[in-house]
């Protein structure tokens, strides 16, 4: 006998494990360590189904229903109905409208005040505080000033009619409408973009910056060819952010001008929001799928093109 | 080497010499240049000179002392020239960039400033100062817009400054009262509850990874990612199936379950070094406690954060009380504002005034946590 099988019959709690024991202990390691994580998941696993995932997959089954008692398959006639209304259409085409306003304009703003408050300017600390402050206030509270400002007998009539004799306008009620709810949503968005490219401009290594001013680089040529490079998932992260904030823009335009504001406003919330009130379920969520494509379609856009460009920046 | 001829040599000329070969000039002195060349090229070698090179000549040889002082002042006075305008061109473009930041800065807190003065005029001059405003919106009023030629002034400063306006709302009209408190009741379980369950799943994602998990994280990113539009169905659905709608609790669990800063947490929880936990596993940690004593206070300031953001976020909230709370006396002041009427703008400047404090005080307190948590959630 040799000294394995010795210890193996006398003394079995030093023998060695055959190799069927030592999977035995790996799976059971393993469906241990499985089971303790996903303990810690289950509220919140348990939560968004039931208030996300489940009601999603209960929308797209509503959305191919003939209304909410009538149980019969439709086909596809709800999304035909949402998607030849008229209201679906402007709301959806303001809604974008507006994305492609802001977010370029939000991002570059942002990008450039960074950039500026990087620059070794006094008071960076303050100047960042005080523009982020706008981000903490509740849009409600702004509301009153807004309208002051705006509205047909308001501030900026006022001084448009003293300073170059304008006709006053309701620039709510105008082909302007955009661009006031524009000045409100870069005013509240700025501060919160501009920390994030402060952080990402901190994050560059100053060597680089450094060895490029030394070789003469201009400002202009260290933007574009060293600090553009270290933003570029930045600039993602904003663009997604801003677009995602652009699409909440109905809070801003629901307090200003209520349920049925001037037609360049009407949002796609407002389509929802009165649809809700009219409850045409099968409408409802068959517009909500179609948003939901849509949104998914454009953050896999996003996040393709986003994987293609800076694969190089990440760690 | 003869003493005469090195006597008639400069300094330099004897140092620029020692690198230039030199074997067709001493054809006199065979015995001794051999040696001297071998000396030479040693010492090349010991400095790793491998290449002579012939003697260097500037323009300051054929100059005289006074032309070289002379030549040397005018320099030093172009250079100083040049460093003055550079210093003055960089204040110029230094103001220049103060000056546009601290417009931004100004129209930034324009709004808050005017919000906070007017709420201590007297109802009287707010209403002569913005009566007229109030009577051309159409947005909620039941009467029609009516146009008037005049404008309204605007006054930073009020003629009388009273808390006249505070008083009122405090005490005279307990409908701004109960929708602040129906704010406080929606904010506060949303954000506690919310820190709860991401606490516990950020840490589960950040901990166990394998594909499944990753893949259910994605979806829960893209779920933070879906705008109102699309997650306000789902959740009237639920709360019409559950026969919660229009209780606060159809605001409060779906907020609770919101993925966000699960998301952000759980990017901060795989920043903790695994050599930690590994330290803990060995002393024989359970997971409950490696979570407890490692993973919650490396992560404080990362709670911190979230808890502000939270809060700022859902005390803003207009969109989920207007769908699921259908009755008025239940919906937060936020959505209760923008429904004032012509008789109370004095006293809507204060609630807008008030309903701003408790944001803002926290923004201050919290405000470094607020700016890494934010700047954190940038970075890959």
């Amino acid at each position: 006998m040799d000294k394995e099988a010795i210890n193996n019959n006398l003394k079995p709690h030093i023998r060695k494990a055959t190799a069927a024991e030592k999977r035995r202990a790996h799976n059971i390691r393993k469906i241990k360590e499985w089971g303790t994580f996903t303990a810690y998941l289950t509220p919140s696993f348990v939560g968004v189904l039931v208030f996300f995932f489940v009601p999603l997959l209960m929308l797209l089954k509503i959305s191919f229903q003939k209304s909410s008692v009538n149980t019969d398959f439709a086909g596809i006639t709800n999304y035909l109905r949402v998607l030849t209304n008229d209201a679906f259409i402007s709301a959806s085409k303001n809604t974008l409208t507006f994305a492609l306003l802001a977010v370029p304009l939000a991002v570059i703003l942002a990008m450039l005040l960074a950039l500026l408050l990087n620059s070794g300017l006094p008071g960076k600390s303050l100047f960042r505080s005080i523009l982020l402050n706008p981000m903490t206030v509740p849009v409600a509270s702004i509301v009153l000033i807004w309208q002051v400002f705006f509205s047909y007998n308001g501030v900026l009539n006022g001084l448009l009619g003293d300073l170059f004799g304008l006709k006053s306008t309701d620039w709510l009620k105008s082909d302007y409408a955009q661009v006031v709810i524009l000045l409100l949503f870069i005013w509240k968005n700025l501060g919160y973009n501009m920390v994030l490219f402060l952080a990402a401009l901190g994050n560059i290594p100053t060597e680089v910056i450094e060895s490029a001013k030394m070789d003469g680089a201009s400002a202009l040529k260290r933007f574009f060819s060293i600090k553009l490079y270290y933003l570029n998932s930045t600039i993602f992260f904003v663009g997604i952010m801003s677009l995602i904030n652009s699409f909440k823009i109905f809070r801003e335009v629901y307090l200003l001008t209520g349920d049925y504001p001037y037609e360049n406003l009407y949002m796609l919330q407002h389509f929802m929001n009165n649809a809700f009130t009219h409850l045409d379920y099968s409408k409802l969520s068959a517009g909500a799928i179609v948003m939901c494509v849509v949104m998914i379609g454009i953050l896999g856009v996003l996040f393709f093109v986003e994987s293609k460009t800076d694969s190089s920046v990440e760690e | 080497m003869d003493k005469d001829n090195k006597d008639t040599r400069s300094d330099d000329e004897i140092i620029a010499t020692k690198f230039v070969r030199r074997s067709d000039k001493n054809v006199s002195m065979k015995a001794t240049s051999d040696l001297q060349e071998r000396r030479l090229q040693a010492q090349m070698a010991r400095r790793k000179v491998f290449v002579s090179s012939e003697k260097f000549s500037s323009i300051f040889d054929s100059m005289t002392q006074e032309e070289k002082n002379a030549y040397f002042d005018k320099e030093r006075r172009r250079a100083k020239g040049v460093l003055r305008r550079r210093t003055i061109g960089r204040n110029i473009w230094t103001g220049v960039g103060v000056v546009i930041a601290s417009i931004a800065a100004i129209i930034a807190i324009l709004p808050l400033f005017f919000t906070f003065l007017n709420s201590f005029m007297t109802s009287a001059e707010i209403n002569d100062n913005y009566g007229m405003v109030f009577q051309s919106l159409s947005g909620h009023s039941d009467s029609a817009a009516k146009y008037l030629s005049s404008t309204p002034v605007l006054k930073l400063i009020p003629e009388q400054v009273t808390i006249e306006q505070y008083k009122t709302l405090m005490f005279m009209s307990p409908t701004y009262l109960l929708k602040f408190w129906n704010s406080i009741i929606l904010v506060v379980p949303i954000v506690i509850g919310q820190m709860l369950v991401a606490c516990l799943a950020a840490y589960s994602f950040s901990r166990y990874r394998r594909k499944r998990r990753e893949i259910l994280f994605f979806s829960y990113i893209i779920l933070m990612l879906m705008p109102f539009q699309v997650t306000l169905v789902p959740n009237y659905i639920v709360a019409e199936k559950l026969g919660i709608l229009d209780s606060i609790w159809a605001i409060i669990l779906p907020g609770v379950f919101s993925t966000f800063s699960v998301f952000l947490l759980a990017k901060y929880m795989r920043q903790i070094p695994s050599s930690y936990i590994e330290a803990a596993k060995l002393d024989g940690a359970s997971e409950w406690q490696i979570f407890t004593r490692i993973a919650i206070p490396m992560c404080k300031s990362a709670l911190y954060a979230m808890s502000i953001l939270l809060f700022i976020d859902y005390w803003n909230m207009v969109e989920q009380p207007l769908v699921l709370l259908t009755s008025v006396d239940k919906q937060p002041l936020s959505v209760f504002l923008s429904q004032v009427n012509e008789a109370e703008i004095g006293i809507a400047f204060a609630a807008s005034a008030l309903y701003m404090i408790p944001p803002i005080l926290i923004f201050l307190y919290g405000e470094e946590y607020l700016v890494e948590g934010i700047s954190r959630s940038g970075i890959k």
